[in-house]
């Protein structure tokens, strides 16, 4: 497959991952955030962290839209959904996502009427071969996704779509990077940044990283070598001493981001004065909710949805796995009472989240001794 | 984050220029390339598709440097090797 | 409101405003049931850890190292333990071949049946018949769309019982047919679906002896369902079972993998994907005949249908007690279904085959057994996956293109199109 293939040669990573080791001062540790579940995805499912040395940590940071949404949404979404003459569509990734009374996949079993669409567009042809029923789209992700719903929204709108809503959960990236960097008990290096988050936002958004925070960010792409040539660039920062904004997806990812996108969720979008994450608390202007004057494709004005907040279980350390302050077998209830058939917090419901990733792919990947502590 | 994977497009569809037919090793969806309007797409590039939508035009130029970098790495992996067991020694 | 950095394309959003920003609810937020009994239980497991350990005496904080240690061994002991079905209503889960499917046969049915036959839980179970050695198999088929390129039910359902009889070692015989239709079915279509059957029969070597026919009201049965049972005579002395895999053993496989699985996703239109695959469904006697005649050392033989290679290999290593080593590379995959697994975000590991079977052979025999394969129509594409080894047991690894290693776990259900 072409501009996959290439990427993934394993003699050029022995090379990187010489060129990393080489680059490690002796004594230090260094500490790397990919923010970015697609990244944490591609770090285990290639068996990466095998090329790392062992001075370089990767911690898995919140970027994974699925995982940080809360209990009391997916309650909403599943209330959505039991209305009788509502179809809801929703792409896979959320259909395992528990809520307090299980999840769509549960909903499903008990007749709820949920299809698993693979595109915003697909739930427009499900309203328009179905006009006596009400479609509502499960929309989910960050800005990466933002812009297809925005365009779905546009399409509906010009088609006059009657019966065509959406449930709007996109979350936005920086305030939560933002909301990392300001915590107290975490100490990183440097940050492996959002690739296809970037192909809308571009570059420029992560400059606060390095100018206000003094860490390096590179924008990595999702291939093997793309993720280890970008921590050898930000080694080679590090042993710098630089700090800048770096674009190693460059292929894909244009400086300045996608204007056209950006303009669609303009359009159709604006922020939350807050937002609700899993794990992180409040965060103010961190979520996407329909504008006003595309109001009738907004489900939850057209909708009521209960809006009941349901509480992070006590022993749920997700907040503290997705700040990267723990690794996931450090929670206390990694593979006991959080599996992932029974996932309590959402670390473990998406194949992205720290712990379904380190569950499914990393238990045995090390036989390299790791020390616990963060710092 | 979010699946992205790379598409050539083969061609545009004939009463909806903002849909194009994209093939991925054998594989042919239409999808969505408004958010590609200021691109000039033609049959033969090559782009990101998310969710049925293109998000970007892969570069191809930028690739090939990205290819060219891991190359010279490849290459220059022998010589690293014996750099570093130079270094190693005090 | 403020509009934020969306609307200017570039600018950094970096310092989100301040003041002036709405307050978050008060007040005590709900909690889970489901949640809160989960936590309960592990509360009540790690207490009698602790207990456990303390009687050894330790008194320190134990470093990481020992820590996740013993996390994984709880894991592990999770996993082996007695498998309790937690829902209260059958999801498709349940069906998908995976943990789920496997926690339902175990805590429900092989619970309540038991009985020294079906407990290894095989394709087919061996029967001593008046001293005759007898496979015997049942099976449903409720696929949707039920015609799709390379085949349709009909054909499915006769090679999937065929190949369920071939596993054992069996010559599949006799085969009996079941059919549930749904009210306001094409005739048609059912006559079109029993020919099918009858050329796979015929293709097979084996008939369709008896069989049943009930109708349902419109809205069951998705048009048809076809329920299956094959009897075959097992004429070898061999005992093929996966938990004879040993270590050094070598696993081969018969074909490029997930073509019948993708096909199913794609032919069921809402992908609005377009590609030039079929299902592989074929009967796998003549294979079988092929491979055991080429080579004495034949472990084990699975078809791999739902749940796809890589539930096989989990099987292999649970029911030995042994560690599966895979190597990615030298698993076959057309490009096209590869293409498709990649857009949709699916591994094509976990996609249904309908055509093709695992095999487990001493190393003496790996290379005939491999040749044996190719030599036959239904093996041109047969190539050696990987090996069994001593460590660690029930685990099965794969060593990707990448040079990494990663776990190849079961899923808990169908492997879902992943957007992120």
């Amino acid at each position: 497959m072409k501009f996959v293939d290439e990427f993934r040669d394993a003699d050029k990573a022995h090379a990187l991952a010489a060129r990393i080791t080489a680059l490690c001062e002796p004594g230090r540790q260094y500490k790397l955030m990919e923010v970015c579940g697609g990244h944490t995805h591609t770090i285990y499912k290639h068996g990466l962290e095998d090329y790392l040395p062992e001075q370089v940590t990767l911690v898995h940071g919140p970027g994974c839209p699925v995982c940080v949404i809360p209990m009391g949404r997916v309650d909403d979404a599943m209330a959505l959904a039991s209305d009788p003459d509502v179809i809801m569509t929703s792409f896979g990734d959320m259909m395992r996502v528990p809520g307090s009374n299980g999840s769509f996949f549960d909903a499903k079993a008990r007749g709820t009427d949920i299809r698993m669409v693979y595109s915003p567009l697909d739930s427009l042809k499900i309203a328009r071969q179905n006009p006596d029923k009400r479609v509502v789209f499960m929309a989910i992700g960050f800005e990466t996704t933002a812009p297809s719903t925005a365009m779905t929204v546009l399409r509906a709108a010009a088609e006059g779509l009657p019966n065509f809503s959406v449930f709007c959960n996109h979350v936005t990236i920086i305030p939560a990077i933002k909301a990392i960097l300001d915590s107290p008990d975490l100490r990183l290096d440097g940050f492996i940044g959002p690739g296809h988050v970037s192909t809308v936002i571009g570059c420029r958004p992560y400059e606060f990283i390095a100018r206000d925070y003094g860490k390096p960010v590179v924008v990595a792409g999702f291939e093997p070598l793309d993720i280890l040539q970008s921590i050898y660039m930000l080694m080679l920062q590090l042993s710098k001493g630089t700090s800048t904004v770096e674009n190693q997806y460059s292929r894909v990812v244009p400086w300045d981001g996608n204007p056209v996108a950006l303009r669609a969720i303009g359009q159709t979008m604006e922020l939350r004065p807050y937002f609700e994450w899993r794990g992180l608390g409040f965060i103010s202007h961190s979520a996407l909710a329909v504008r006003e004057e595309y109001a009738r494709f907004d489900a939850e004005r057209l909708f009521s949805v209960p809006g009941v907040r349901v509480a992070d279980p006590k022993a749920c350390q997700c907040g503290e796995v997705l700040k990267g302050v723990l690794k996931p077998w450090e929670c206390k209830v990694f593979g006991t009472a959080c599996t992932p058939e029974t996932p309590i917090g959402t670390c473990m419901v998406s194949p992205e989240g720290a712990c379904a990733a380190y569950y499914n792919y990393g238990r045995l990947t090390r036989q390299r001794v790791r020390e616990a502590s963060p710092s | 984050m979010c699946l992205g994977i790379p598409g050539e497009v083969i061609e545009f569809l004939p009463d909806q220029p903002d849909l194009a037919r994209v093939d991925v090793s054998g594989v042919r969806r239409v999808i969505n390339v408004g958010l590609l309007e200021d691109d000039k797409l033609e049959p033969g590039d090559w782009v990101l598709i998310h969710v049925g939508f293109a998000l970007s035009k892969i570069d191809e130029a930028e690739a090939a440097a990205a290819l060219q970098f891991l190359e010279g790495i490849g290459q220059a992996y022998e010589d690293e090797l014996a750099a570093l067991a130079e270094s190693r020694i005090e | 409101m403020t509009r934020g950095h969306l609307d200017s394309p570039g600018v950094a959003a970096g310092t989100p405003p301040d003041g002036g920003v709405p307050a978050p609810p008060d007040g005590a937020p709900a909690s889970a049931g489901w949640v809160e009994r989960a936590l309960r239980e592990h509360d009540e497991q790690v207490q009698g850890e602790t207990a456990r350990f303390e009687r050894h005496g330790s008194p320190q904080p134990l470093p990481g190292t020992v820590r996740e240690e013993l996390v994984l061994e709880r894991i592990d002991r999770a996993r082996r333990a007695r498998p309790r079905v937690k829902e209260d209503r059958i999801t498709m889960s349940h069906g998908a071949g995976g943990k789920a499917t496997q926690t339902l046969i175990e805590a429900v049915f092989l619970d309540t049946f038991r009985n020294p036959l079906l407990e290894p839980l095989e394709d087919a179970a061996r029967l001593h018949v008046n001293g005759a050695r007898v496979a015997l198999t049942t099976d449903s088929y409720v696929v949707s769309p039920l015609f799709f390129p390379g085949g349709d039910i009909g054909d499915l359902a006769v090679n999937g019982t065929v190949n369920d009889l071939s596993m054992a070692g069996a010559v599949p015989l006799y085969l009996s047919a079941g059919f549930i239709l749904e009210e306001g079915f094409p005739v048609a279509d059912l006559t079109r679906i029993v020919a099918s059957m009858q050329a796979a029969a015929v293709a097979a070597g084996v008939q369709v002896v008896t069989g049943d026919t009930k109708v349902v009201q419109k809205g069951k049965a998705d048009g048809c369902y076809i329920n299956t049972a094959g009897v075959g005579v097992i004429e070898h002395s061999l005992d093929l079972g996966v938990a004879r895999a040993r270590p050094g053993d070598v696993v081969l496989v018969s074909g490029p993998i997930g073509d019948h699985g993708v096909t199913i996703m794609l032919a069921r239109g809402e992908l609005d994907i377009e590609a030039d695959i079929c299902s592989d469904t074929a009967p796998l006697n003549g294979l079988v005949a092929s491979l055991l005649a080429a080579v004495p050392g034949v472990r084990a033989l699975r078809d791999a249908t739902r749940g796809g290679v890589a539930t096989i290999l989990n099987e292999i290593a649970v029911a030995a007690g042994v560690g599966v080593i895979v190597t990615e590379g030298d698993i076959p995959v057309r490009a096209e279904v590869r293409g498709a697994s990649e857009l949709l975000g699916i591994d094509p590991m976990y996609v249904a085959c309908e055509g093709r079977l695992v095999a487990v052979v001493s190393p003496e025999d790996a290379d005939g057994a491999l040749a044996a394969l190719r030599a036959h129509p239904q093996g041109t594409g047969a190539a050696a996956i990987g090996t069994i080894t001593a460590q660690p047991p029930g685990i099965v690894q794969l060593k990707t293109a990448f040079g990494g290693t990663r776990i190849v776990d079961l899923l808990v259900g169908d492997p879902l199109p992943r957007i992120c």
